[in-house]
């Protein structure tokens, strides 16, 4: 399986993206920015970090940025296109994916494991994972998901909620809800799942040293899928 | 353009005898510019005027070290082909003017001088000192930092894997921002501000310049006063987003051969970097300030030369590399302009409109800048407190013991970390929160393990004891890990060296910093010194800030400190006396400020540390926590709250009364795990050592207990410990 990785000046999760895909049998290719074309892929990877420093707004100038157009050709054809934290961030100002992510409800960065329940297994991302709650890890100041009553409605009937986040149970009501997205979601699928958006970052959670091991579960349900 | 006269001279932080020295040199007056040089290189921040001749007999050599003081970080070697570049550094007064910036910008600044070397940041650390949690400014400079903090090193990518924050009223008027970088970089690709050879090109690369950070380390040299605020535009603003693209920049330049000596622009900006590489070469530099990148029009060489914008760094290239070097920084989007040129003069000589705006023999500002042996007194010692049988009738231990995990000294930080990304890069395996944060070295079996302390009271107390304290709490910090120790930096934070007490800290701790680092073999490899943290005529408590570094050679083998199984024991390593003068216990509890701190006795430490590291690689040891402030009880608890395990504590033996026993802050001790089925063999080991150890107790359910005199669960200890801070500043 082939994945490639988008760097953008100021993408900072590029490498852990790069070193998990890897560990679970990617044969993966960084692609930079300014390139215009993508090499064959079965999955497109937007990673983490603040690119070209979020001084606009989150994601705005990667969604206009010059391989993003090739990004859009390849979501729109079915391809795979999975983006995280500042990915997700991306994907939703190329409207590749509804609403926005706004700066967390106490206006502060947040870094911690968390647990997040899966709401839709029919899709290549959790197909296979048998755990209905993963514990995985967030790191960010907008994750804030935020879109509108009609958005939302369509969002639900469409079944593109992807993970919200809860308690260790499952329990995703607002007790569990670090940064005050609607809903507490997590992340999100476009209509027909081949597009996700998720602001944890499971390439941090890939083995029993760090923060923990749910992201494996992730990895190897993808490849799986593939 | 001004005329320079004395009193420009003396409102530029020099002195009239400076001045004077100036014109000697020259035998001229100098023109505006190059009083502006000579000011910016011979303030204290730069010259290191006060402190030279006591830095010297720091403790610096050891096997294990490639690079010691006097580059832009110091080296040392963790085997294989691999090294660790790091430092420690102040931000203290323009973090007091504007936390965000201030503290953003340390960070900044830090994370340069070690990319500077050709290394990879791969952690940062911080120590942070605020004014009593009363004081008005309190909360919002704590928020400011850690926002500073976490909105750097959050956007570069950088884990911040430990720190410490404290809080004492001596910080009022002059908190204290030090923030520490490691690098991983290859041992044989090390790169140094040593410029080599004539009519090389003068490089300059990053950001624009802009007027801002203009006296930078001037106002690093000075004393507070009410007008403070009116400095608020010599705080430089930093930009991350330019700092992670001059990272990667830089990094790729440097896999190739064409660089041949790099220095960022730090405090001082153009002139400090441009000199110290001129005159560590020996050689003389000419630079065409037209050619400078500029940010703001109409700047003047005077500007262009002392402003301290941030994410610049010059680069003396190999003859002919131009073209390769700019390709790589025209992909990064970062200005590349050649400004100038090594010469054999050895002056520097700068250019502006064709004109030529100042010219200055560098011996003059780096080899002939003022030195001071300024006048000290000694710290006695001390007197004993002599608590009787009165001083502890009323008290209970479960009260004390919830007053003293509520200190704000002493409760969890964790407000702060959970704002600093402390997992980016995926090798962080001990978090913020533990003796030591660890990240392992990318792709190898090896970890590092860092730390940061201070013991601003004991220092105080008496600076000779507080100096060698420091240095041994950090080695402990590593030994918890079940790291090897390798080296420490120090950022030296002291009042106003011109008053004789001042100084007279400032001298005696660097002497216990010496006697501790020399016998622990835990040297000393880079650091810096900051003075004048005074406001209105008073200054903060000596407060060295020791970062250390260690090693382990299988990540697999760290140690952590939560409590981990029912049944297992709990030692003690290492005698405990009760020493309660300068305790958190004595503050807090009997209101007491007054006594020695406790004695530091190397021998044991080292023996103590060692008998540790030893257990460790027999896989005897399951839990470790150094014993430090708030005494025995406060460390068992903070492993009782983190494992969420209780301990049924044995009866004491020997003559201390409880109090004494439970919450003295004896040095040299840890808290071992062990497993029932270990203990003899542990036991065996340690006598054999003749090291000192008590059965402390035995885990257990889900409370703390000591017969009938202590009963408490866990959760309610909890409680307090975890939500002090964010209480604190939700109020």
């Amino acid at each position: 399986m082939k994945s490639s990785v988008i760097i953008f000046p100021g993408s900072n999760c590029d490498r852990d993206m790069d070193v998990a895909l890897k560990k679970f049998g990617f044969k993966n290719k960084m692609v930079w920015h300014n390139d215009a074309e993508i090499p064959k892929s079965d999955l497109i990877v937007l990673p983490g970090g603040f690119s070209y420093g979020d001084y606009l707004r989150c994601g705005s100038i990667a969604g206009k940025s010059r391989i993003i157009k090739s990004v859009i050709d390849f979501a729109n054809s079915g391809g795979l296109v999975l983006g995280i934290c500042n990915g997700f961030q991306i994907l939703t100002e190329t409207g590749l994916l509804p609403g926005i992510l706004q700066q967390n409800k106490y206006l502060n960065f947040i870094c911690k494991n968390v647990f997040v329940k899966i709401k839709n297994k029919e899709n290549k991302y959790f197909k296979n994972i048998k755990k209905e709650v993963l514990e995985l890890h967030i790191a960010h100041n907008e994750g804030n998901y935020f879109c509108s009553n009609d958005e939302l409605k369509s969002i639900e009937d469409n079944g593109q909620i992807a993970l919200t986040y809860c308690d260790n149970k499952g329990n995703d009501d607002e007790h569990n809800n670090p940064n005050g997205a609607i809903k507490n979601i997590a992340g999100i699928f476009n209509k027909d799942k081949n597009i996700l958006g998720m602001m944890p970052h499971p390439e941090r959670m890939i083995d029993s040293f760090l923060s923990g091991e749910d992201g494996s579960l992730f990895f190897e349900n993808l490849i799986g899928s593939l | 353009m001004v005329e320079v006269n004395e009193q420009i001279a003396i409102d530029h932080g020099l002195k009239k005898d400076e001045y004077k020295k100036i014109c000697d040199l020259l035998k001229r007056t100098p023109n505006i510019t190059e009083l502006g040089v000579f000011s910016a290189m011979w303030n204290e921040h730069c010259s290191y005027k006060s402190s030279r001749r006591h830095l010297k007999k720091l403790h610096t050599k050891g096997d294990q070290v490639i690079q010691g003081p006097g580059e832009n970080a110091g080296v040392v070697d963790i085997e294989d082909d691999d090294a660790i570049v790091f430092k420690i550094e102040s931000h203290n007064h323009p973090s007091f003017i504007e936390p965000y910036q201030g503290a953003a910008t340390g960070v900044g600044g830090i994370m340069r001088d070690v990319f500077t070397m050709g290394a990879r940041p791969v952690a940062n650390l911080n120590s942070i000192h605020f004014g009593s949690i009363d004081h008005e400014k309190t909360r919002n400079l704590l928020r400011g930092v850690v926002k500073g903090i976490g909105g750097y090193g959050n956007c570069i990518g950088v884990p911040t894997i430990a720190g410490q924050t404290c809080f004492d009223e001596s910080y009022n008027g002059n908190i204290l921002v030090n923030a520490m970088t490691l690098g991983l970089v290859n041992k044989n690709k090390i790169f140094y501000s040593k410029a080599a050879g004539v009519d090389k090109p003068v490089i300059y690369v990053g950001s624009k310049t802009g007027r801002d950070g203009i006296h930078g380390a001037s106002m690093a040299s000075a004393i507070f006063d009410d007008k403070i605020e009116e400095k608020k535009p010599t705080v430089q603003v930093g930009d991350p987003f330019t700092e992670k693209l001059l990272l990667e920049a830089c990094l790729e330049l440097m896999a190739g051969k064409s660089i041949i000596s790099i220095q960022d622009m730090g405090a001082a900006g153009l002139t400090s970097s441009s000199i110290e590489m001129a005159s560590k070469g020996d050689l003389g530099i000419e630079i065409d300030l037209t050619k400078v990148p500029c940010r703001e029009e109409n700047m003047t060489p005077y500007e262009i030369m002392l402003s301290e914008s941030q994410e610049r760094m010059l680069i003396i290239l190999e003859a002919g590399k131009e073209d390769e070097a700019k390709k790589i920084f025209d992909k990064w989007n970062l200005d590349f302009a050649v400004i100038g040129k090594t010469t054999n003069t050895k002056n520097i000589e700068l250019f502006f409109e064709n004109k030529k705006v100042a010219e200055i023999p560098i011996d003059f500002l780096a080899e002939n800048a003022p030195m001071y042996d300024r006048k000290w007194t000694k710290t006695k010692l001390p007197k004993e407190n002599k608590f009787s049988k009165n001083n502890f009738k009323s008290l209970k231990l479960s009260e004390c013991i919830n007053k003293i995990l509520t200190d704000p000294n002493i409760a969890d930080k964790e407000w702060i970390w959970n704002q600093y990304d402390h997992t980016v890069m995926g090798d962080t395996i001990q978090k913020p929160g533990g003796n030591a944060g660890v990240v392992r070295v990318h792709g190898t079996n090896k970890a590092v393990a860092a730390a940061v302390d201070s013991s601003a009271t004991y220092c105080h107390a008496h600076p000779l004891t507080g100096g060698k304290q420091v240095v041994c709490e950090s080695w402990r910090n590593m030994i918890s890990v079940g790291a090897k120790p390798i080296a420490i930096t120090n950022c030296l934070n002291f009042g106003n060296p011109e008053k004789e007490k001042n100084m007279g800290e400032f001298v005696e701790c660097v002497e216990g910093i010496t006697e501790a680092s020399k016998y622990l073999n835990y040297p000393v490899v880079s650091g810096n010194v900051s003075f004048y943290n005074e406001t209105k005529d008073k200054g903060i408590k000596p407060t060295p800030s020791i970062g250390g570094i260690g090693l382990l050679s299988d990540y697999k083998q760290m140690v952590t400190m939560e409590l981990k199984n029912d049944g297992n024991y709990l030692l003690v390593i290492g005698k405990t006396e009760g020493h309660l003068d300068q305790s958190v216990f004595a503050k807090n509890i009997l209101s007491n400020h007054d006594g020695p701190p406790p004695e530091i006795n190397l021998f044991n430490e080292k023996q103590n540390g060692l008998s540790i590291l030893n257990l460790k690689n027999k896989n005897l040891i399951e839990t470790c926590h150094d014993v430090s402030l708030g005494g025995i009880l406060t460390a068992v608890s903070k492993m009782s709250i983190k494992g969420n395990k209780g301990v049924k504590l044995f009866p004491i033996e020997g003559l201390v009364n409880k109090f004494e026993y439970f919450f003295g802050e004896d040095q040299g001790r840890y808290i071992i795990e062990i497993k029932p089925e270990n203990l003899e063999n542990v036991e065996k080991m340690l006598k054999k050592d003749s090291i000192h150890f008590d059965k402390l107790g035995i885990v257990e359910s889900n409370q703390i207990t000591y017969g009938s005199d202590l009963k408490i669960s866990i959760d309610d200890i909890k409680e307090g410990y975890k939500n002090w801070l964010k209480k604190y500043m939700v109020n």
